[in-house]
């Protein structure tokens, strides 16, 4: 048997059994049934697990639980108790980016990142912090828009 | 039934009109985890008068959806079509995905349940207009009735009857029941489109604001109590075998419950998805390949080649094709498209639940009731005792019209006890797929007078209608296969289609994204471009010249060439490139402006699409679409190929199936031409129009004439010519 693994996850303290190299993506998903976490690629190629620890966007696919003990995850469930989760949720509906939407709650945890690092990011900020993460339904024009549309402060 | 399907949960969200009001909008949202909810479908105490509208007594009005949200948009739009008639209150409107049920639910366009070739809206705008309007009809008779005036004398708005001069109004809630006892009109009167409150508005998607906060509920996100999650792994090579399974290292891998040994698979069985995949990993499998180890792609593009040497069957012939080839030089080139993945973003997976006497499965697929009675025969059970719960689908690109990922889940939860949600790995899934065929097209054409005089277009592929439709397949034709090659937009005196029925070995074929058009819009519009160039003609002149009884494609391909600045100086190695395409019942125009690079990268620096698809039913929607079809294109222009060696797919993962990202993606522009005609397809469109622009952008660029795709950066390197 595995050791009881404790993690903070949006402001709450979660304890479950784990092995400690579980990606957290899979105690997410699969042990919290936080499923807005998104599985994509598994090898850290498409962004759609993106989370952020202590504020920064990583792949969650690749991140063993073991690796972030003691620090703050924040997943999509809540980025938007953050200022700048919640101006970029709001950019995403103002400026209808969602098609699909598999991708979007990875693309969401990236650009919250990006804004709360970089208030006024330019094109060539966006795309630093924007190209790990694909859209197969191709939003990214709007992706680019909403970024901006949210930095601008119109929430 | 389980009682999970009894849990719903109602949800108010923002959203609805650009005025911004409260909307009541339920999608399958969880109450919480392990209550994964399909809102249930009763009809008692509600007027049902048909199998898309529902009105509680309150006025909650549930319209069913018979087509599938993959990110498209269709739920609003097939909303916003079913309320117009209607004259439904848009903020008492919720959704419901529609059970499996041909009858109810089947495209008319296709006959089966299928979502899928951007038939939604060109399929349903009749038979939803008249659902909307005859529940309208129905519930006016009620009132008028109830009133003893005359019905013709009512007037219906946002979910209410007004008797106008008695000053009387009654919501539709308040007559469901007497609606319930009237009987349906015949020949109901559909409103005159001038008269439209909803359709034409650019509405708020309903399906999208649960997808900026995690809540919305794919295939994948089913929870189902007391599950177990499974990965699998199939024979490398097509058709291959299990030989022997060494599962003794899996087994100590905690989290690992059980080794599912089927004769053509092997799946883990575990707590979660990593004890499954780690146990898969700690596998010792011995395959037996068979005979399909020896297939490569090369030999597979030798046998296309030689297939499309043959004539074949002739799809159409006008004029007189011999003698117009025979007379004037006779131009030639030949088109080549590879194998294409559909990598949607949520990987393939179902979850199913085998017991004794029935199966119950979630999923998300764009074939609702071939999944069911696929389900069945795989679960040796009546299709009645299979119950599918559809999702939202995170993409469906043509990979879910095939039931291939739930009859896989059905077979490996048969030999499982309980509940088994069963995920592809990335790697399964661009290995496994249902492939875009290869295709060889060959076309031979004249010019008269920097005209096109004649054109014999020959089509080599695989039938994918013959497999998939098998009624549709009829005199050796595929009409998919030949779909915007029969009706160029061109008038062409001497012009001749044919087809060649060409299977590759092994690998399993059907419709991805932009389906037939996607290969011959490209063949099309490549060739047009290299007879302009013959002719001594600029592109879009060449084009004009061909198009005095085609006022549609005129208007489009003017409007392009104008907002895109065709025409005016560019840098060298910059070049723009024009599509002009039929597809999908829809007047579309393309322009690509691209750079190519000193060795031959190619970088994307515009693309602007003029788009008449009739009445734009939720005009947003359609921009959105082909925007993000145009990137779906250009991305296979750029980057797609699958490649075969030893009987086994040599790409794995987005590391070499490669997706163009944020930092590639021009600037599109979209602009929809106003239109009164019918409604056009949309959701495919830009698929197609964006490779042979691209292609042509870089023949302006370059002068290299490319014939296949991906392209080949090495022909494009400084100092190559065609």
């Amino acid at each position: 048997m595995h050791m009881a693994t404790v993690l903070t996850i949006n402001g709450e303290t979660k304890s479950f059994d784990a092995p400690p190299d579980m990606p957290l993506l899979w105690v997410l998903r699969d042990v919290l049934g936080m499923t807005g976490t998104k599985f994509g690629c598994g090898i850290a190629q498409c962004g759609a697990c993106t989370v952020h620890v202590d504020g920064k966007a990583v792949r969650s696919c690749v991140l063993s639980v073991s690796a972030v003990a003691n620090r703050a995850i924040t997943t999509i469930e809540a980025v938007g108790n953050t200022p700048s989760g919640a101006k970029v949720q709001k950019a995403w509906l103002d400026a209808e980016v969602v098609q699909c939407g598999y991708c979007q709650s990875g693309q969401i945890m990236a650009a919250a990142a990006l804004l709360a690092a970089t208030p006024n990011p330019d094109d060539s900020d966006i795309d630093a912090a924007m190209a790990g993460n694909i859209c197969r339904c191709g939003t990214y024009v709007r992706i680019r828009e909403a970024i901006k549309h949210a930095a601008n402060g119109q929430s | 039934m389980n009682a999970h399907n009894n849990v719903s949960r109602r949800a108010l969200l923002t959203g609805g009109l650009a005025s911004g009001f409260l909307l009541a909008f339920h999608l399958p949202l969880r109450a919480a985890p392990n209550e994964p909810v399909q809102p249930e479908d009763k009809t008692d105490g509600k007027f049902a008068p048909n199998a898309f509208i529902r009105i509680d007594p309150e006025g909650l009005t549930t319209l069913v959806m018979p087509q599938v949200e993959m990110g498209q948009g269709i739920y609003t739009a097939v909303s916003m079509i079913l309320a117009e008639e209607l004259d439904a209150d848009w903020s008492k409107v919720q959704l419901l995905h529609a059970p499996a049920n041909e009858k109810l639910y089947g495209n008319p366009i296709f006959i089966i349940q299928a979502t899928g070739g951007s038939t939604s809206v060109r399929a349903f705008w009749k038979p939803l207009r008249e659902a909307g309007a005859s529940a309208r009809a129905m519930l006016v008779q009620a009132a008028a009735a109830q009133w003893g005036v005359d019905p013709a004398s009512c007037t219906t708005s946002k979910g209410a009857v007004t008797h106008k001069a008695s000053g009387r109004t009654l919501a539709y809630g308040a007559l469901a029941a007497a609606a319930s006892s009237q009987t349906p009109p015949k020949d109901v009167p559909l409103k005159d489109p001038k008269d439209f409150v909803y359709i034409g508005q650019p509405f708020k998607r309903l399906d999208t604001p649960d997808k900026v906060n995690g809540r919305a509920v794919y295939g994948i996100d089913a929870i189902v109590p007391d599950m177990k999650f499974a990965t699998l792994a199939q024979c490398p090579v097509f058709g291959g075998k299990i030989g022997k399974v060494d599962d003794r290292a899996a087994k100590k891998i905690p989290g690992v419950r059980q080794i599912v040994v089927l004769d053509d698979l092997v799946a883990v069985v575990g707590d979660h998805m990593w004890a499954a995949k780690k146990g898969l990993d700690a596998l010792d499998i011995e395959w037996n390949e068979g005979p399909n180890a020896k297939i490569n792609s090369k030999a597979i593009w030798d046998d296309l080649r030689a297939a499309s040497a043959k004539d074949g069957v002739v799809a159409k012939s006008t004029g007189d094709i011999a003698k117009g080839l025979a007379s004037g030089e006779r131009i030639e080139a030949s088109f080549e498209l590879p194998f294409l993945a559909h990598a949607t973003m949520e990987p393939l997976n179902a979850t199913v639940h085998c017991k004794p006497d029935s199966c119950e499965i979630w999923t998300g697929t764009q074939i609702m009731a071939r999944v069911q009675s696929e389900a069945a025969k795989a679960a040796g059970l009546p299709v009645e005792k299979v119950t599918v719960n559809q999702h939202l689908l995170g993409g469906g690109f043509g990979r879910k019209l095939e039931p291939d990922m739930v009859v896989t889940a059905v077979r490996i939860a048969k030999k499982v006890d309980g509940p088994v949600k069963v995920v592809w790995t990335r790697e399964e899934d661009i290995q496994h797929d249902v492939y875009r065929p290869v295709y060889r097209d060959t076309i031979a054409a004249t010019l008269s007078n920097g005209k096109i005089a004649s054109w014999k277009y020959k089509i080599t592929g695989a039938a994918i209608i013959a497999r998939w439709l098998p009624p549709a397949f009829q005199k050796g034709i595929d009409i998919d296969a030949v779909d915007s090659a029969t009706d160029v937009p061109y008038e062409i005196p001497n012009f001749h289609v044919e087809y060649v029925r060409a299977e590759p070995p092994a690998i399993p074929t059907g419709f991805w994204r932009g389906v037939g058009p996607n290969n011959n819009v490209f063949a099309v519009e490549c060739f047009v471009d290299e007879l302009a160039r013959k002719a001594g003609k600029d592109p879009v002149e060449f084009r004009r010249g061909m198009l005095a009884n085609q006022p549609r494609f005129l208007s489009v391909l003017n409007l392009a060439a104008e907002k895109a600045n065709w025409g005016q100086p560019l840098p060298a190695r910059v070049g723009r490139g024009v599509c002009l395409q039929p597809s999908f019942g829809s007047f579309i125009a393309t322009v690509v402006e691209a750079e190519v690079d000193e060795q031959g990268e190619v970088n994307l620096r515009r693309a602007t699409s003029v788009v008449d698809t009739g009445i734009a039913v939720n005009p947003d929607t359609i921009v959105a679409q082909v925007e993000g079809g145009l990137i779906f294109g250009l991305t296979a222009a750029l980057y797609g190929e699958i490649t075969i060696d030893k009987g086994r797919v040599q790409q794995s993962n987005f590391n070499d199936y490669r997706m163009l990202r944020i930092n590639q993606t021009p600037k599109i522009e979209v602009h929809v031409v106003k239109s009164g005609e019918a409604p056009g397809g949309i959701g495919e469109t830009g698929t197609t129009a964006g490779p042979p622009a691209l292609r042509n952008a870089i023949y302006a660029a370059t002068g290299v004439a490319l014939r296949r795709l991906p392209i080949d950066r090495k022909l494009l390197a400084a100092g190559k010519k065609a």
